[in-house]
């Protein structure tokens, strides 16, 4: 038995503490990009990762130039930015401490901790490499926060905050490579030059995919291969393939214990079916940008349903 | 300050059980010490163990300061105050059920009916309404300060919604995994049976006619309420849905919670919210806050509500000064547990004489708490006697005045880092009382509170105060780790207890091997199965 509320509760908190996950690796990926890289990529590389995140409208009002200190200080710390990690985390611990009895004791700490961290450390003016070090605990509280969860009874708690985890994973990965598909696609920039390796490998970074595309593809770094990797390799547990995949598990494992199936189930099943029959590179002929538009569209209306379905939307 | 010189539990005890606590105090390393207290406030820290502050801004957190000097009660002490407080509330419970019914403590002139009746606290609209297995103070934290060896007085009673009890519980649980040498030396009654005996009242005055396994919640106001912590702790160590108003909804008289799967019926609610918030249709019509038609359904006996709403009546201070009067009416026997000394300013005379001694006296408002609208005479300036003497002036009747008590103390861990003492420091005493179908029991501890400045008198952690554990020895019976062994499983805290059970195991057993009660031994005291299981597999 589950109160509607701790429903809704323990699938946000899935939501944001994958949400925060996925913008701290995104800022990892693009320091490197920006820093390391032979050719800095700049504002670009910036312009990029805010779009990423649907945070472009917002940093401009900011009025703040688009440069690495000051998107790393807006995405990471910034408490005025509602998608930066220290608000996800604000959310993630609310929603957790909401919920806390239906968390084991190791998860609820694993997420105080990494709070806590914030809330002593993250200073609204904190320099780049501070808020990497941040970054880099952060990291470490949400893997341990990952082994806690897998760890928790098997049961509907635990399914819950997953299915929050895997529809926000969902999202999170067809916009990265929506943003950057001009980048895979590239017209006039030579294929293979060493800008395109720096922009690809930062997307592997993101997605923690650089060793699994190394298994998997075994012609070096191709567009088409990268693109294929997260859209279709349901081997690579961020791709849109495996999303779609763990969600209808999810909603049927749901579906057993609490005898609720209806619309989201539906939807998630019809989702998966056609994202398995999709071939990667008639996406590419027929248009990516719009494949991922329809995806994330998609995957905002059965987010919507799972709320209606479990009486917390 | 206070003058006479304060009566020190542990230092000036003529209890033998304490001299091996002086002794290990004596032998103990403040800086040890320190280092202990900093562990166990980190891990607080760390669970979340924390209560907010009203006043100050939405995310101040803070962890109540734990001490890591235990307090002890001797058996026989023990015996003696439980015997008090099962009388005192008893007398609380069927002074309840009479002023809502049949109010016979009026009728006889016992109390002043306007005392009662034109009393903010008291419920017109629960008059009539009896509690299933009429019930009224389930849950019952009775105050109380001790001033010489025999000498314990109650300084108010909690029958509305008493917290503190997770202090209780975890204070233990940092002892025992801080300090287990204690637990080898002492023989501390276990205090973690709490949750079950609470779930057993709970289940005891369910409703006639639920289900065999009544449906218990505890309803919080949520989790920005300051003892928020508390109200997930106990759902949790009982097993039961932790709610909030919005979650429940009443629907032909009857309670129910919204979940996933739809509708479930509820039985008894273990409410941390006040009268107020309870129900909107009956006590605050203003207030989106509370489940409309919870006291309809309560009335026409579908639901158990612990504590019963009206309880107000039985913890206002302006009725304490008559405690001894209402127990001796129920009762029929005089008070065990003494009042303090009450003077109320509604009184002509008493009121003249509180306005002469304000240097002397403790005066409180009657409908105050947390220590807010207090005045401390012996350690108020003048200007602050000055201030209070107008509003008690403005307003008598909201004040009672009590002596300046010379609390007991307990040695404590005080000072900074490398200034760190053990010295004397004012304590108090909340012990908890379960009233159930079938009788009432006191759970062997309860909270100590103490003024963490040095001669202070005010223990309220919202005014700095901190709390110990209260050790609870047993005459012959269970000691803490014998009594862990079947309990709290299912717990927030199982993880946490093996680990204290191993660490405090492996340290005890190094310390005191051979002792009849080591821990060490009830662990290994599990035998093996008679046949053998095949090696495990290595890798060759």
């Amino acid at each position: 038995m589950i109160l509607s509320r701790t429903a809704a509760s323990l699938y946000w908190l899935g939501r944001y503490v994958e949400r925060a996950d996925f913008t701290a690796r995104l800022v990892q990926a693009t320091v490197r990009l920006d820093v390391l890289s032979s050719r800095p990529a700049g504002e670009a590389a910036w312009t990029s990762a805010l779009t990423v995140l649907d945070a472009n409208e917002a940093y401009a009002a900011t009025e703040a130039p688009v440069a690495q200190a000051e998107v790393v200080r807006y995405l990471i710390v910034d408490r005025q930015h509602p998608g930066s990690v220290a608000r996800c985390l604000d959310m993630a611990r609310d929603n957790a401490r909401a919920v806390r009895i239906a968390l084991s004791r190791d998860a609820w700490t694993a997420i105080n901790r990494s709070w806590l961290l914030f809330e002593r450390r993250a200073k609204p003016d904190a320099g780049t490499d501070r808020a990497m070090r941040l970054v880099e605990m952060v990291e470490n509280e949400t893997r341990g926060f990952e082994g806690a969860v897998h760890r928790m009874m098997r049961n509907p708690t635990t399914w819950l905050l997953r299915l929050g985890q895997a529809v926000e994973r969902a999202d999170n990965t067809a916009r990265l490579l929506d943003v950057k598909y001009h980048i895979l696609l590239p017209e006039g920039e030579t294929v293979g030059g060493i800008v395109d390796r720096d922009q690809w490998t930062t997307i592997l970074q993101t997605v923690s995919a650089v060793t699994a595309y190394r298994w998997l593809y075994s012609d070096g770094l191709v567009p088409a291969n990268v693109i294929d990797l997260l859209l279709s390799r349901s081997e690579m547990p961020r791709s849109l393939a495996a999303s779609v995949e763990e969600v209808v598990d999810l909603l049927n494992l749901l579906a057993r214990a609490t005898g609720r199936h209806g619309e989201a189930d539906r939807m998630a099943r019809t989702r998966a079916a056609r994202v398995q029959r999709t071939k990667t590179a008639d996406v590419i002929v027929s248009g990516l940008h719009e494949h991922l538009g329809a995806f994330v569209r998609e995957n905002a209306e059965l987010h919507a349903a799972i709320g209606r379905q479990f009486r917390f939307g | 300050m206070v003058k006479r010189p304060a009566f020190d539990e542990i230092r000036d005890s003529p209890r033998d059980e304490l001299s091996s606590l002086a002794q290990w105090l004596d032998q103990s390393d403040p800086a040890e010490l320190g280092r202990r207290q900093q562990a166990a406030e980190a891990t607080f820290r760390q669970l979340g163990i924390t209560f907010a502050v009203y006043g100050e801004e939405e995310a101040a957190e803070r962890i109540i300061p734990f001490d890591i000097v235990p307090r002890v009660f001797t058996a026989a002490e023990w015996s003696r105050l439980s015997e008090g407080l099962v009388q005192r509330v008893e007398a609380i419970n069927a002074f309840l059920d009479d002023v809502y019914g049949e109010r016979r403590i009026l009728k006889e002139g016992v109390l002043p009916e306007e005392l009662v009746l034109g009393n903010p606290q008291f419920r017109p609209e629960i008059a009539g309404i009896r509690p299933p297995h009429g019930v009224w103070a389930h849950i019952c934290g009775i105050d109380l300060v001790r001033t010489g060896p025999d000498d314990f007085f109650v300084l108010e009673d909690n029958a509305r919604t008493p917290s503190g009890v997770s202090y209780m519980l975890e204070n233990r649980e940092a002892m025992l995994r801080l300090c287990p040498e204690l637990f080898a030396n002492f023989r501390v009654a276990p205090v973690d049976s709490y949750p079950d005996r609470l779930l057993t009242t709970m289940q005891s005055v369910a409703p006639r006619g639920a289900a065999s396994g009544p449906v218990c919640v505890v309803l919080t106001p949520g989790h920005y309420n300051s003892a928020y912590y508390e109200h997930s702790f106990l759902a949790d160590s009982m097993g039961v849905e932790l709610v909030e108003a919005a979650d429940l909804f009443v629907d032909d008289d009857r309670v129910w919670m919204r979940t996933i799967a739809g509708p479930v019926r509820v039985d008894v609610i273990y409410r941390r919210v006040d009268d107020d918030y309870l129900d909107p249709l009956v006590f605050r019509p203003d207030s989106m806050l509370g489940v409309p038609g919870l006291i309809a359904a309560y009335a026409k006996g579908n639901v158990a509500i612990l504590n019963a709403p009206g309880n107000g009546i039985a913890d206002d201070k302006a009725i304490y000064s008559y405690m001894p009067e209402i127990v001796r009416f129920y009762s029929g026997g005089e008070a065990k547990l003494p009042n303090v000394e009450t003077y109320r300013c509604r009184e002509t005379d008493a009121f003249a004489y509180v306005l002469e001694h304000l240097d002397e006296l403790v005066v409180k408002l009657v409908d105050g708490s947390g220590g807010y609208g207090m005045l401390v005479g012996p350690t108020a300036s003048r200007a602050e006697i000055d201030r209070f003497r107008e509003a008690l002036k403005a307003e008598p009747h909201r004040y009672i005045a009590q002596p300046t008590l010379a609390l007991s103390t307990v040695p404590t861990l005080a000072g900074e880092d490398d200034g760190l003492s053990v010295g004397p420091r004012h304590v108090d005493f909340r012990p908890f009382v379960l009233t159930g179908a079938k009788g009432v029991q006191v759970v062997p501890g309860g909270l100590t509170r103490v003024a963490l400045t040095e001669g202070s008198l005010v223990v309220n952690s919202s005014q700095g105060g901190g709390t110990k554990d209260s050790f609870v020895l047993a005459e012959n019976g269970q000691t803490q780790e014998a009594g862990r062994q079947e309990q709290r499983m299912g717990g927030m805290v199982q993880s946490q207890i093996a680990s204290a059970q191993v660490a405090s195991a492996q340290v005890a057993s190094a310390q005191v091997a051979g002792s009849p009660t080591a821990p060490a031994q009830i662990l290994s005291a599990q035998t093996l199965p008679a046949q053998a299981l095949p090696a495990k597999s290595v890798q060759p």
